[in-house]
């Protein structure tokens, strides 16, 4: 067969899937399932049901028109008592909590009371032990929470709740946070993003002017930052911009200043941290982009009479753009997850979405919150990927 | 060509030269600066006046939690490596010689974990282990920096393959050796630079990985980054100017290893000139 001698032979078709099988198997296993799984978190809601599973059936029967019957208000009292006696009522409390401040104690208190004898299997009979048991709020809580999914966690990302009407309404503002956090996370990147732009493209557009005898050794001078992890450099920049640190005693000397200025726990800090460690990722791409361009259309530009700035405008800028836009768009995307870096060199106010997603899953212990930042993390991220590679896809080969 | 440049384009290129100096300042500057400070035999982060000391490194050497700590980012970068390589290595021979359109997919599968922020990456693996009482294991992170490393592994692997020449494996096929044979004998010993290069990727991405290492591992797993973040959270003293430089001079070292290896078998593959004729 001569067309199969157009493929190195010995490796055919399905070895090549063959040797490509163990590390997709991997992958699939250790990290798209986990991500997949902890995504799911954000939409997935089975709190309340797997405490309360006759509750949630009945609440999910219930049209949610004014108050429920009380077969409802009967199932859920009995299954506050069980859930007090099995000691699973601190579940159903802390979800409810999200959507309705107030819930745990109010379940914890009508569980005491139950306990004690008071009747409760009326809506009527649970007011008289609290009145709150005679409006909408903790029923219509009760109903946002009946699974199995579950708009809750997307909509406190975004500063929305479900209000107890079923209507989006935004959260009070002393609890809108997530916009600011995101719009500051998006203002970080995009301004570390400029700066490597502003400070990588001379230094790209000098090593590809240069033969490559007196570009290599330049080269290392990026390539030394690139690998020494981001923790140690952001270790270093942490000790020579201390108050006391090499940086303002060498700027007092020179007289630059008189006091000591405040460079790191605050947004300068992160700029600088940040613009450091990810100035590689800009210059070494677009170093490459630029290498690809032949120097003889500047040269005809020239030659034509063009002034050297006009030349470099009209001539050499736009060829250079594809690769200016894929290394901005890869600083901007990696500067958007960024954890290590604005922990360590911002101050309270400078840290950015990661923060608050470590926050819920190891302080706060509300998963599904984590889950619902970490999908609204994504998304742009996704989308500026896709626009990145589309747009290297368009570069001049 | 440089007698005709005008005034200003060398004006142009001055001011060029001089800023990419400033630019080249800020980029490695503060890497060095770090090195003196750490030979200060003072409780001061500042430059050593007349003797230098290493009395800080004795501190870090005789200190039972960054020796400990050492020794764990060795073990799970040295776990994390064996298996990244082969797993990355294959992957690489089989894309390179992929021709269909499933390819693209596989690329981006396999190339997810560079591109979604590590810290989501650290929560899914929390998420994952905490219920099954994993956390505070080794298993967990050797797994998770496999997978944050196994790219660079298919990256620098297929970069190698691209400039190999496919004719010796057609000379081999035709003697009549066996696929498995071709691929034990000749083509990983051809690639062995380009693989030994992407060990190296995988070693320090696994070494030097802190975010998913502050979520899951526990106070036994203490990694050299977290002992790093720690330190640098709570008590900044002249220990981690000594810590960071010795991680600096591995990292430097290894990676400067790995980039030769890369660039040799670049070259070697590709026919090119050796990098001193002609210089």
């Amino acid at each position: 067969m001569p067309g199969s001698r157009a493929r190195p032979p010995g490796v055919r078709r399905w070895w090549s899937f063959a040797l490509v099988a163990p590390l997709l198997l991997f992958l699939l296993a250790s990290f798209v399932a986990p991500v997949l799984m902890m995504l799911s978190r954000a939409v997935i809601d089975r709190d309340l049901e797997r405490v309360w599973p006759d509750s949630a059936a009945a609440l999910r029967q219930w049209d949610g028109a004014g108050l429920p019957p009380d077969a409802l208000a009967a199932t859920v009292s009995r299954e506050i008592g069980a859930a007090a006696r099995a000691g699973t009522l601190n579940q159903v409390a802390n979800r409810l909590n999200y959507d309705m401040v107030g819930s745990r104690s109010l379940l914890y208190a009508t569980a005491r009371q139950l306990a004690a004898g008071r009747p409760g299997s009326t809506v009527s009979e649970l007011a008289r032990i609290d009145p709150r048991w005679g409006q909408r709020g903790i029923w219509a809580a009760m109903r946002h929470a009946d699974g199995p999914f579950t708009r809750h966690y997307l909509l406190a990302a975004l500063d929305r709740r479900l209000s107890a009407d079923d209507r989006i309404v935004p959260v009070p503002a002393e609890q809108a946070v997530f916009a600011n956090i995101y719009l500051r996370t998006f203002k970080i990147s995009a301004i570390v993003a400029l700066l490597c732009v502003a400070l990588g493209y001379p230094v790209a557009c000098l090593l590809a002017s240069l033969p490559e005898r007196k570009a290599n050794p330049l080269l290392i001078l990026v390539l030394l930052p690139f690998w020494t992890s981001a923790l140690v450099r952001t270790a270093a920049w942490a000790v020579l911009l201390q108050t006391d640190g090499v940086v303002n005693k060498a700027l007092q000397t020179i007289g630059l200043i008189d006091a000591p200025l405040q460079l790191i726990y605050n947004r300068l800090g992160v700029y600088i941290v940040m613009t450091h460690v990810l100035l590689p990722f800009f210059v070494l791409p677009l170093y490459g982009v630029m290498k690809g361009i032949p120097p003889t259309a500047m040269r005809a530009a020239s030659s034509l009479g063009a002034p050297p700035v006009r030349a470099f405008l009209t001539v050499y800028l736009p060829q250079t753009l594809p690769g200016v836009a894929a290394g901005a768009i890869i600083v901007f995307t990696l500067a958007l997850g960024y954890y290590v870096t604005p922990a360590l060199v911002g101050g309270g106010a400078d840290q950015m979405i990661s923060a608050s997603i470590a926050f819920y899953t190891n302080q706060s212990l509300n998963w599904g919150m984590a889950a619902a930042l970490s999908l609204l993390l994504l998304l742009p991220l996704m989308l500026m990927v896709f626009a990145g590679r589309t747009m290297v896809r368009t570069v001049p080969a | 060509m440089s007698a005709c440049r005008s005034r200003s384009e060398r004006a142009g290129r001055a001011a060029l030269i001089g800023f990419s100096i400033l630019v080249f300042a800020f980029l490695v500057l503060p890497i060095l600066a770090i090195i003196p400070l750490s030979l200060n035999p003072t409780t001061f982060l500042v430059f050593p006046e007349s003797d230098f000391s290493l009395r800080w490194y004795r501190t870090l050497a005789e200190s039972p939690q960054w020796t400990r700590a050492f020794g764990n980012s060795l073990k799970i970068a040295v776990a994390t490596t064996l298996i990244a390589t082969p797993l990355g290595t294959l992957a690489a021979i089989g894309l390179a010689h992929m021709r269909s359109p499933a390819k693209t997919a596989i690329v981006a599968l396999i190339t997810a974990p560079l591109v979604v922020p590590v810290v989501v990456v650290a929560i899914a693996f929390y998420f994952l282990f905490a219920p099954l009482g994993l956390v505070n294991g080794s298993l967990g992170l050797i797994v998770a920096h496999t997978a944050l490393a196994v790219p660079f592994v298919v990256i620098v692997v297929h970069a190698a393959l691209g400039g190999l020449d496919t004719e010796l494996l057609r000379a081999a096929a035709s003697l009549g050796a066996p696929p498995l044979v071709i691929l034990l004998r000749i083509l990983v010993p051809l690639i062995a630079p380009g693989v030994a290069a992407g060990a190296v990727f995988a070693f320090m991405t696994s070494f030097d990985e802190t975010t998913v290492a502050l979520f899951i591992a526990g106070p036994e797993q203490r990694t050299l980054p977290i002992q790093m973040f720690e330190g640098v959270r709570e008590q900044i003293s002249p220990a981690i100017a000594a810590a960071a430089t010795l991680l600096i001079v591995a990292s430097t070292l290894l990676l400067g290893a790995a980039e030769l290896l890369r660039r040799r078998g670049d070259r070697r593959h590709r026919g090119s000139a050796p990098p001193d004729v002609g210089a």
